[in-house]
């Protein structure tokens, strides 16, 4: 077994579909020669050619739009957008065809379209290239939203994204493209796509985040012990759909909920679930479910990233307010 | 004077003959030209550089002071002092000849790589450099100097300048050549295949808005040649949307003001919307997060080497304007000098707070805002006095 980065895992995983199904084209702007500009794509172009690994023009409306075509001709369209902030050209692709397509053809049409968006702060960016859009997408029904936390994951969601005949809009955490983890290719993977993670087990609050967070929120939870607590970590992997049975069970056995992301506060996938725990779990909770989450700001310029994202110290201290009831 | 909408019908240039084989965009077709690459005034039939050698100093000295003001950034960037730079290498002519061409009342939209229109429109290159460090986001009010903000979003800002240039018609700017107003939009090779653009052309068309389409064609969209966006010139796309379009040899000071004057005069005189293409290389890696070993080869920019924008300048100078060493000793020396002072004023500026910028979200304040800024600030204070 070798570590790999969360980067080549990906890259691993395309290759891994383009392998195994003809069908799989990749997409996107810059991803041919230079292999992406975060070289997720690396080397695929050499190996498969340039009618299965395409350099588009440079407009994303296009890459979408184009992408639904070649669906409907059977093919599945792996696209690439550069990075978050630039999904928005396409969004009315996304928005009104992609994710309405198989419903109002009456299920007679799929779109097994995977959109890859490279997302999230912390990589000292100028504008849009640090932007967390996951609820713009999570909020339309026909679309499915993921987003890994470590390689392992990154390696196999890729790969059960393509096969999903639903679209799915794939988030890579872009500042942890370069964790490493042990990958094991011939171990399938141990769980389905739309399943949340238990990432560490705990009884005293828990943790609930994905992407770019996990990281974050395993290493709080490492802090926390020296506070004596004990607290479990869930990676919800899927974000549209929620898996609400593994958040329930974790909330209903903690009783406490803290839900981290780097998106705004409201209206994020925080208010998502403090709803819906809310709901569900409301005789088991000792506290409200809290959010630690960006502010309700555009990104700010990068000089005052670590002030606008959660970091340890916000998560401990969310952990705190949670206790505190 | 100007009507209200719509225009005159535009001046249709007449479409090319559809070629059986179409040429390739990178394919060198005609361009105006005036100063050869070995620094040769040529004459064109359509366009004239009428002005004295006083004015070329002046171009020669813009451009240089812009390459070293660009050559400082990089550096700073090299140095961990800002998160990115995107270089104008190469690109000094096509900017400053445009810049040069507008009168004070004229509008500028930029994309990241204008340094040197925002040089002549005399935006401090310091205000250039907070985007880049991360202090603001463009920090500098685009009133001041005619230059509105950088736009990173590909092709966004077309349609803005198009939306400025109606409005400057709908306040009857426009009907005089010289006291008119107009509009430039700044672009790229690649930013020509954006919706937006196509978009932008349009409207320009149909409402005969004074705005001035300036396409830098660098012959690189990152890593994508410019074959990937475009099988015909760029420029001969403006016939199919009903308004002249030119190629101008991009590395030609001397040629990009000539071509881009007549633009804006045509713009504002009510005459509608021209594409300039620039033809010229981007001499440098996209940004300075880029890799271009990793998709193009050195012979090219070898070869572009020798068109080089402020080379042939220099040798026009010297060999028929009878200037001196002294005058371009003085010119590097100045650029030094202005290095340093960015330089200093780059290290100096101060680190932004977040509590600032919970401000500007809306005009006022929300209480959920309001009430996320005190969180915010009573939270920052519970770190102080620890190590
Ligand atoms: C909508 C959008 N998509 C993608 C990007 C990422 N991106 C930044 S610059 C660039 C290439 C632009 O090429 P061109 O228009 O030729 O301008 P140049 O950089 O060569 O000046 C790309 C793809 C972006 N900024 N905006
Ligand atoms: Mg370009």
């Amino acid at each position: 077994m070798t570590k790999i980065t969360l980067g080549k895992a990906i890259n691993a995983g395309l290759r891994a579909a383009m392998e195994k199904d003809p069908k799989v084209i990749v997409m996107g702007e810059d991803i041919g020669k230079l292999g992406g500009v975060f070289r997720v794509t690396e080397g695929l172009q050499k190996d498969f050619g340039e009618d299965r690994v395409i350099d588009t023009p440079l407009a994303e409306s296009g890459i979408i739009g184009t992408a639904v075509g070649l669906a409907l001709r059977g093919y599945r369209p792996v696209c690439e957008i550069q990075f978050d902030g630039f999904v928005f050209p396409a969004y009315d692709q996304i928005i009104n065809q992609v994710a309405k397509m198989h419903y109002r053809s009456m299920g007679k049409i799929r779109m097994p379209i995977v959109i890859r968006i490279p997302y999230g702060g912390g990589i000292g960016a100028v504008e849009h290239h640090s932007e967390s859009p996951e609820t713009l997408f999570a909020h339309v029904p026909g679309l499915k939203v993921i987003s890994c936390g470590d390689p392992v994951d990154a390696y196999w969601m890729i790969q059960q994204a393509i096969t999903s005949d639903d679209p799915i809009v794939f988030f890579e955490p872009k500042r942890r493209y370069h964790e490493k983890a042990e990958l094991d290719e011939s171990t399938p993977p141990s769980l389905p796509l739309h399943k949340a993670k238990v990432v560490r087990e705990g009884t005293d609050a828990t943790l609930l985040c994905y992407g770019p967070m996990v990281k974050t929120c395993l290493q709080a939870a490492e802090a926390a012990v020296e506070d004596g607590r004990n607290l479990e970590v869930v990676d919800l992997r899927t974000i549209a759909p929620f898996d609400l049975a593994t958040i329930f069970a974790s909330v209903k056995k903690t009783r406490r909920a803290v839900v981290v992301h780097e998106a705004p506060y409201s209206f994020g996938p925080g208010s998502e679930i403090a709803a819906r725990v809310t709901e569900e779990c409301f005789y088991h909770l000792e506290a409200p479910v809290l959010r630690v989450t960006g502010y309700d700001t555009p990104y700010p310029p990068s000089r005052m990233e670590d002030d606008y994202l959660p970091d340890l110290d916000r998560v401990l201290d969310g952990v705190d307010r949670v206790m505190g009831y | 004077m100007s009507e209200s909408v719509p225009g005159p019908a535009p001046e249709v240039f007449a479409p090319h003959e559809a070629p059986v084989s179409p040429p390739q965009a990178s394919e060198e077709v005609e361009f105006v030209q005036l100063l050869t690459p070995e620094g040769e005034r040529v004459e064109h039939p359509d366009y004239k550089f009428d002005l004295d050698d006083e004015t070329i100093k002046g171009f020669y000295r813009d451009m240089v002071l812009v390459r070293r003001i660009d050559s400082e950034a990089t550096a700073l960037q090299r140095q961990g002092e800002l998160g990115l730079w995107a270089s104008l290498l190469g690109q000094e002519a096509a900017q400053i000849g445009s810049g040069r061409a507008l009168n004070k009342k004229d509008m500028v939209f930029p994309t990241y790589r204008e340094h040197g229109v925002a040089f002549c429109q005399g935006v401090n290159p310091l205000n250039l450099l907070g985007l880049f460090r991360g202090v603001d986001q463009g920090a500098w009010d685009p009133k001041d100097n005619n230059f509105h903000l950088y736009t990173i979003v590909i092709g966004a800002q077309t349609l803005h300048a198009t939306g400025y240039a109606m409005g400057q018609q709908r306040d009857h700017a426009i009907g005089d050549a010289e006291n008119g107003e107009a509009t430039i939009a700044y672009f790229g090779d690649g930013a020509s295949s954006q919706g937006d653009v196509n978009e932008a052309f349009i409207w320009a068309s149909v409402f005969n808005a004074p705005v001035v389409f300036f396409c830098q064609n660098n012959q690189w969209a990152i890593s994508e040649p410019i074959d990937r966006q475009t099988r015909i010139p760029l420029y001969q796309r403006a016939a199919g949307f009903g308004f002249p379009g030119i190629r101008v040899d991009g590395n030609d000071v001397l040629a990009t003001y000539a071509v881009t004057q007549q633009a804006l005069k045509r713009a504002r005189e009510g005459s509608g919307p021209t594409l300039i293409e620039a033809y010229t290389y981007r001499m440098g890696a996209h940004t300075t997060s880029d890799d271009p070993t990793k998709y193009r080869l050195n012979e090219d920019l070898e070869h572009w080497k020798l068109k080089d924008p402020i080379e042939r300048v220099h040798a026009y100078l010297s060999r028929h304007a009878g200037v001196d060493h002294d005058f371009f000793d003085e010119i590097d020396a100045e650029g030094d000098k202005i290095a340093a002072e960015l330089r200093a004023g780059c290290l100096a500026l101060p680190d932004p707070v977040l509590t600032d910028f919970f401000q500007n979200v809306y005009v006022e304040e929300t209480p959920q805002l309001a009430e996320q800024r005190d969180q915010f600030v009573a939270y920052a204070a519970s770190f102080e006095g620890e190590g």
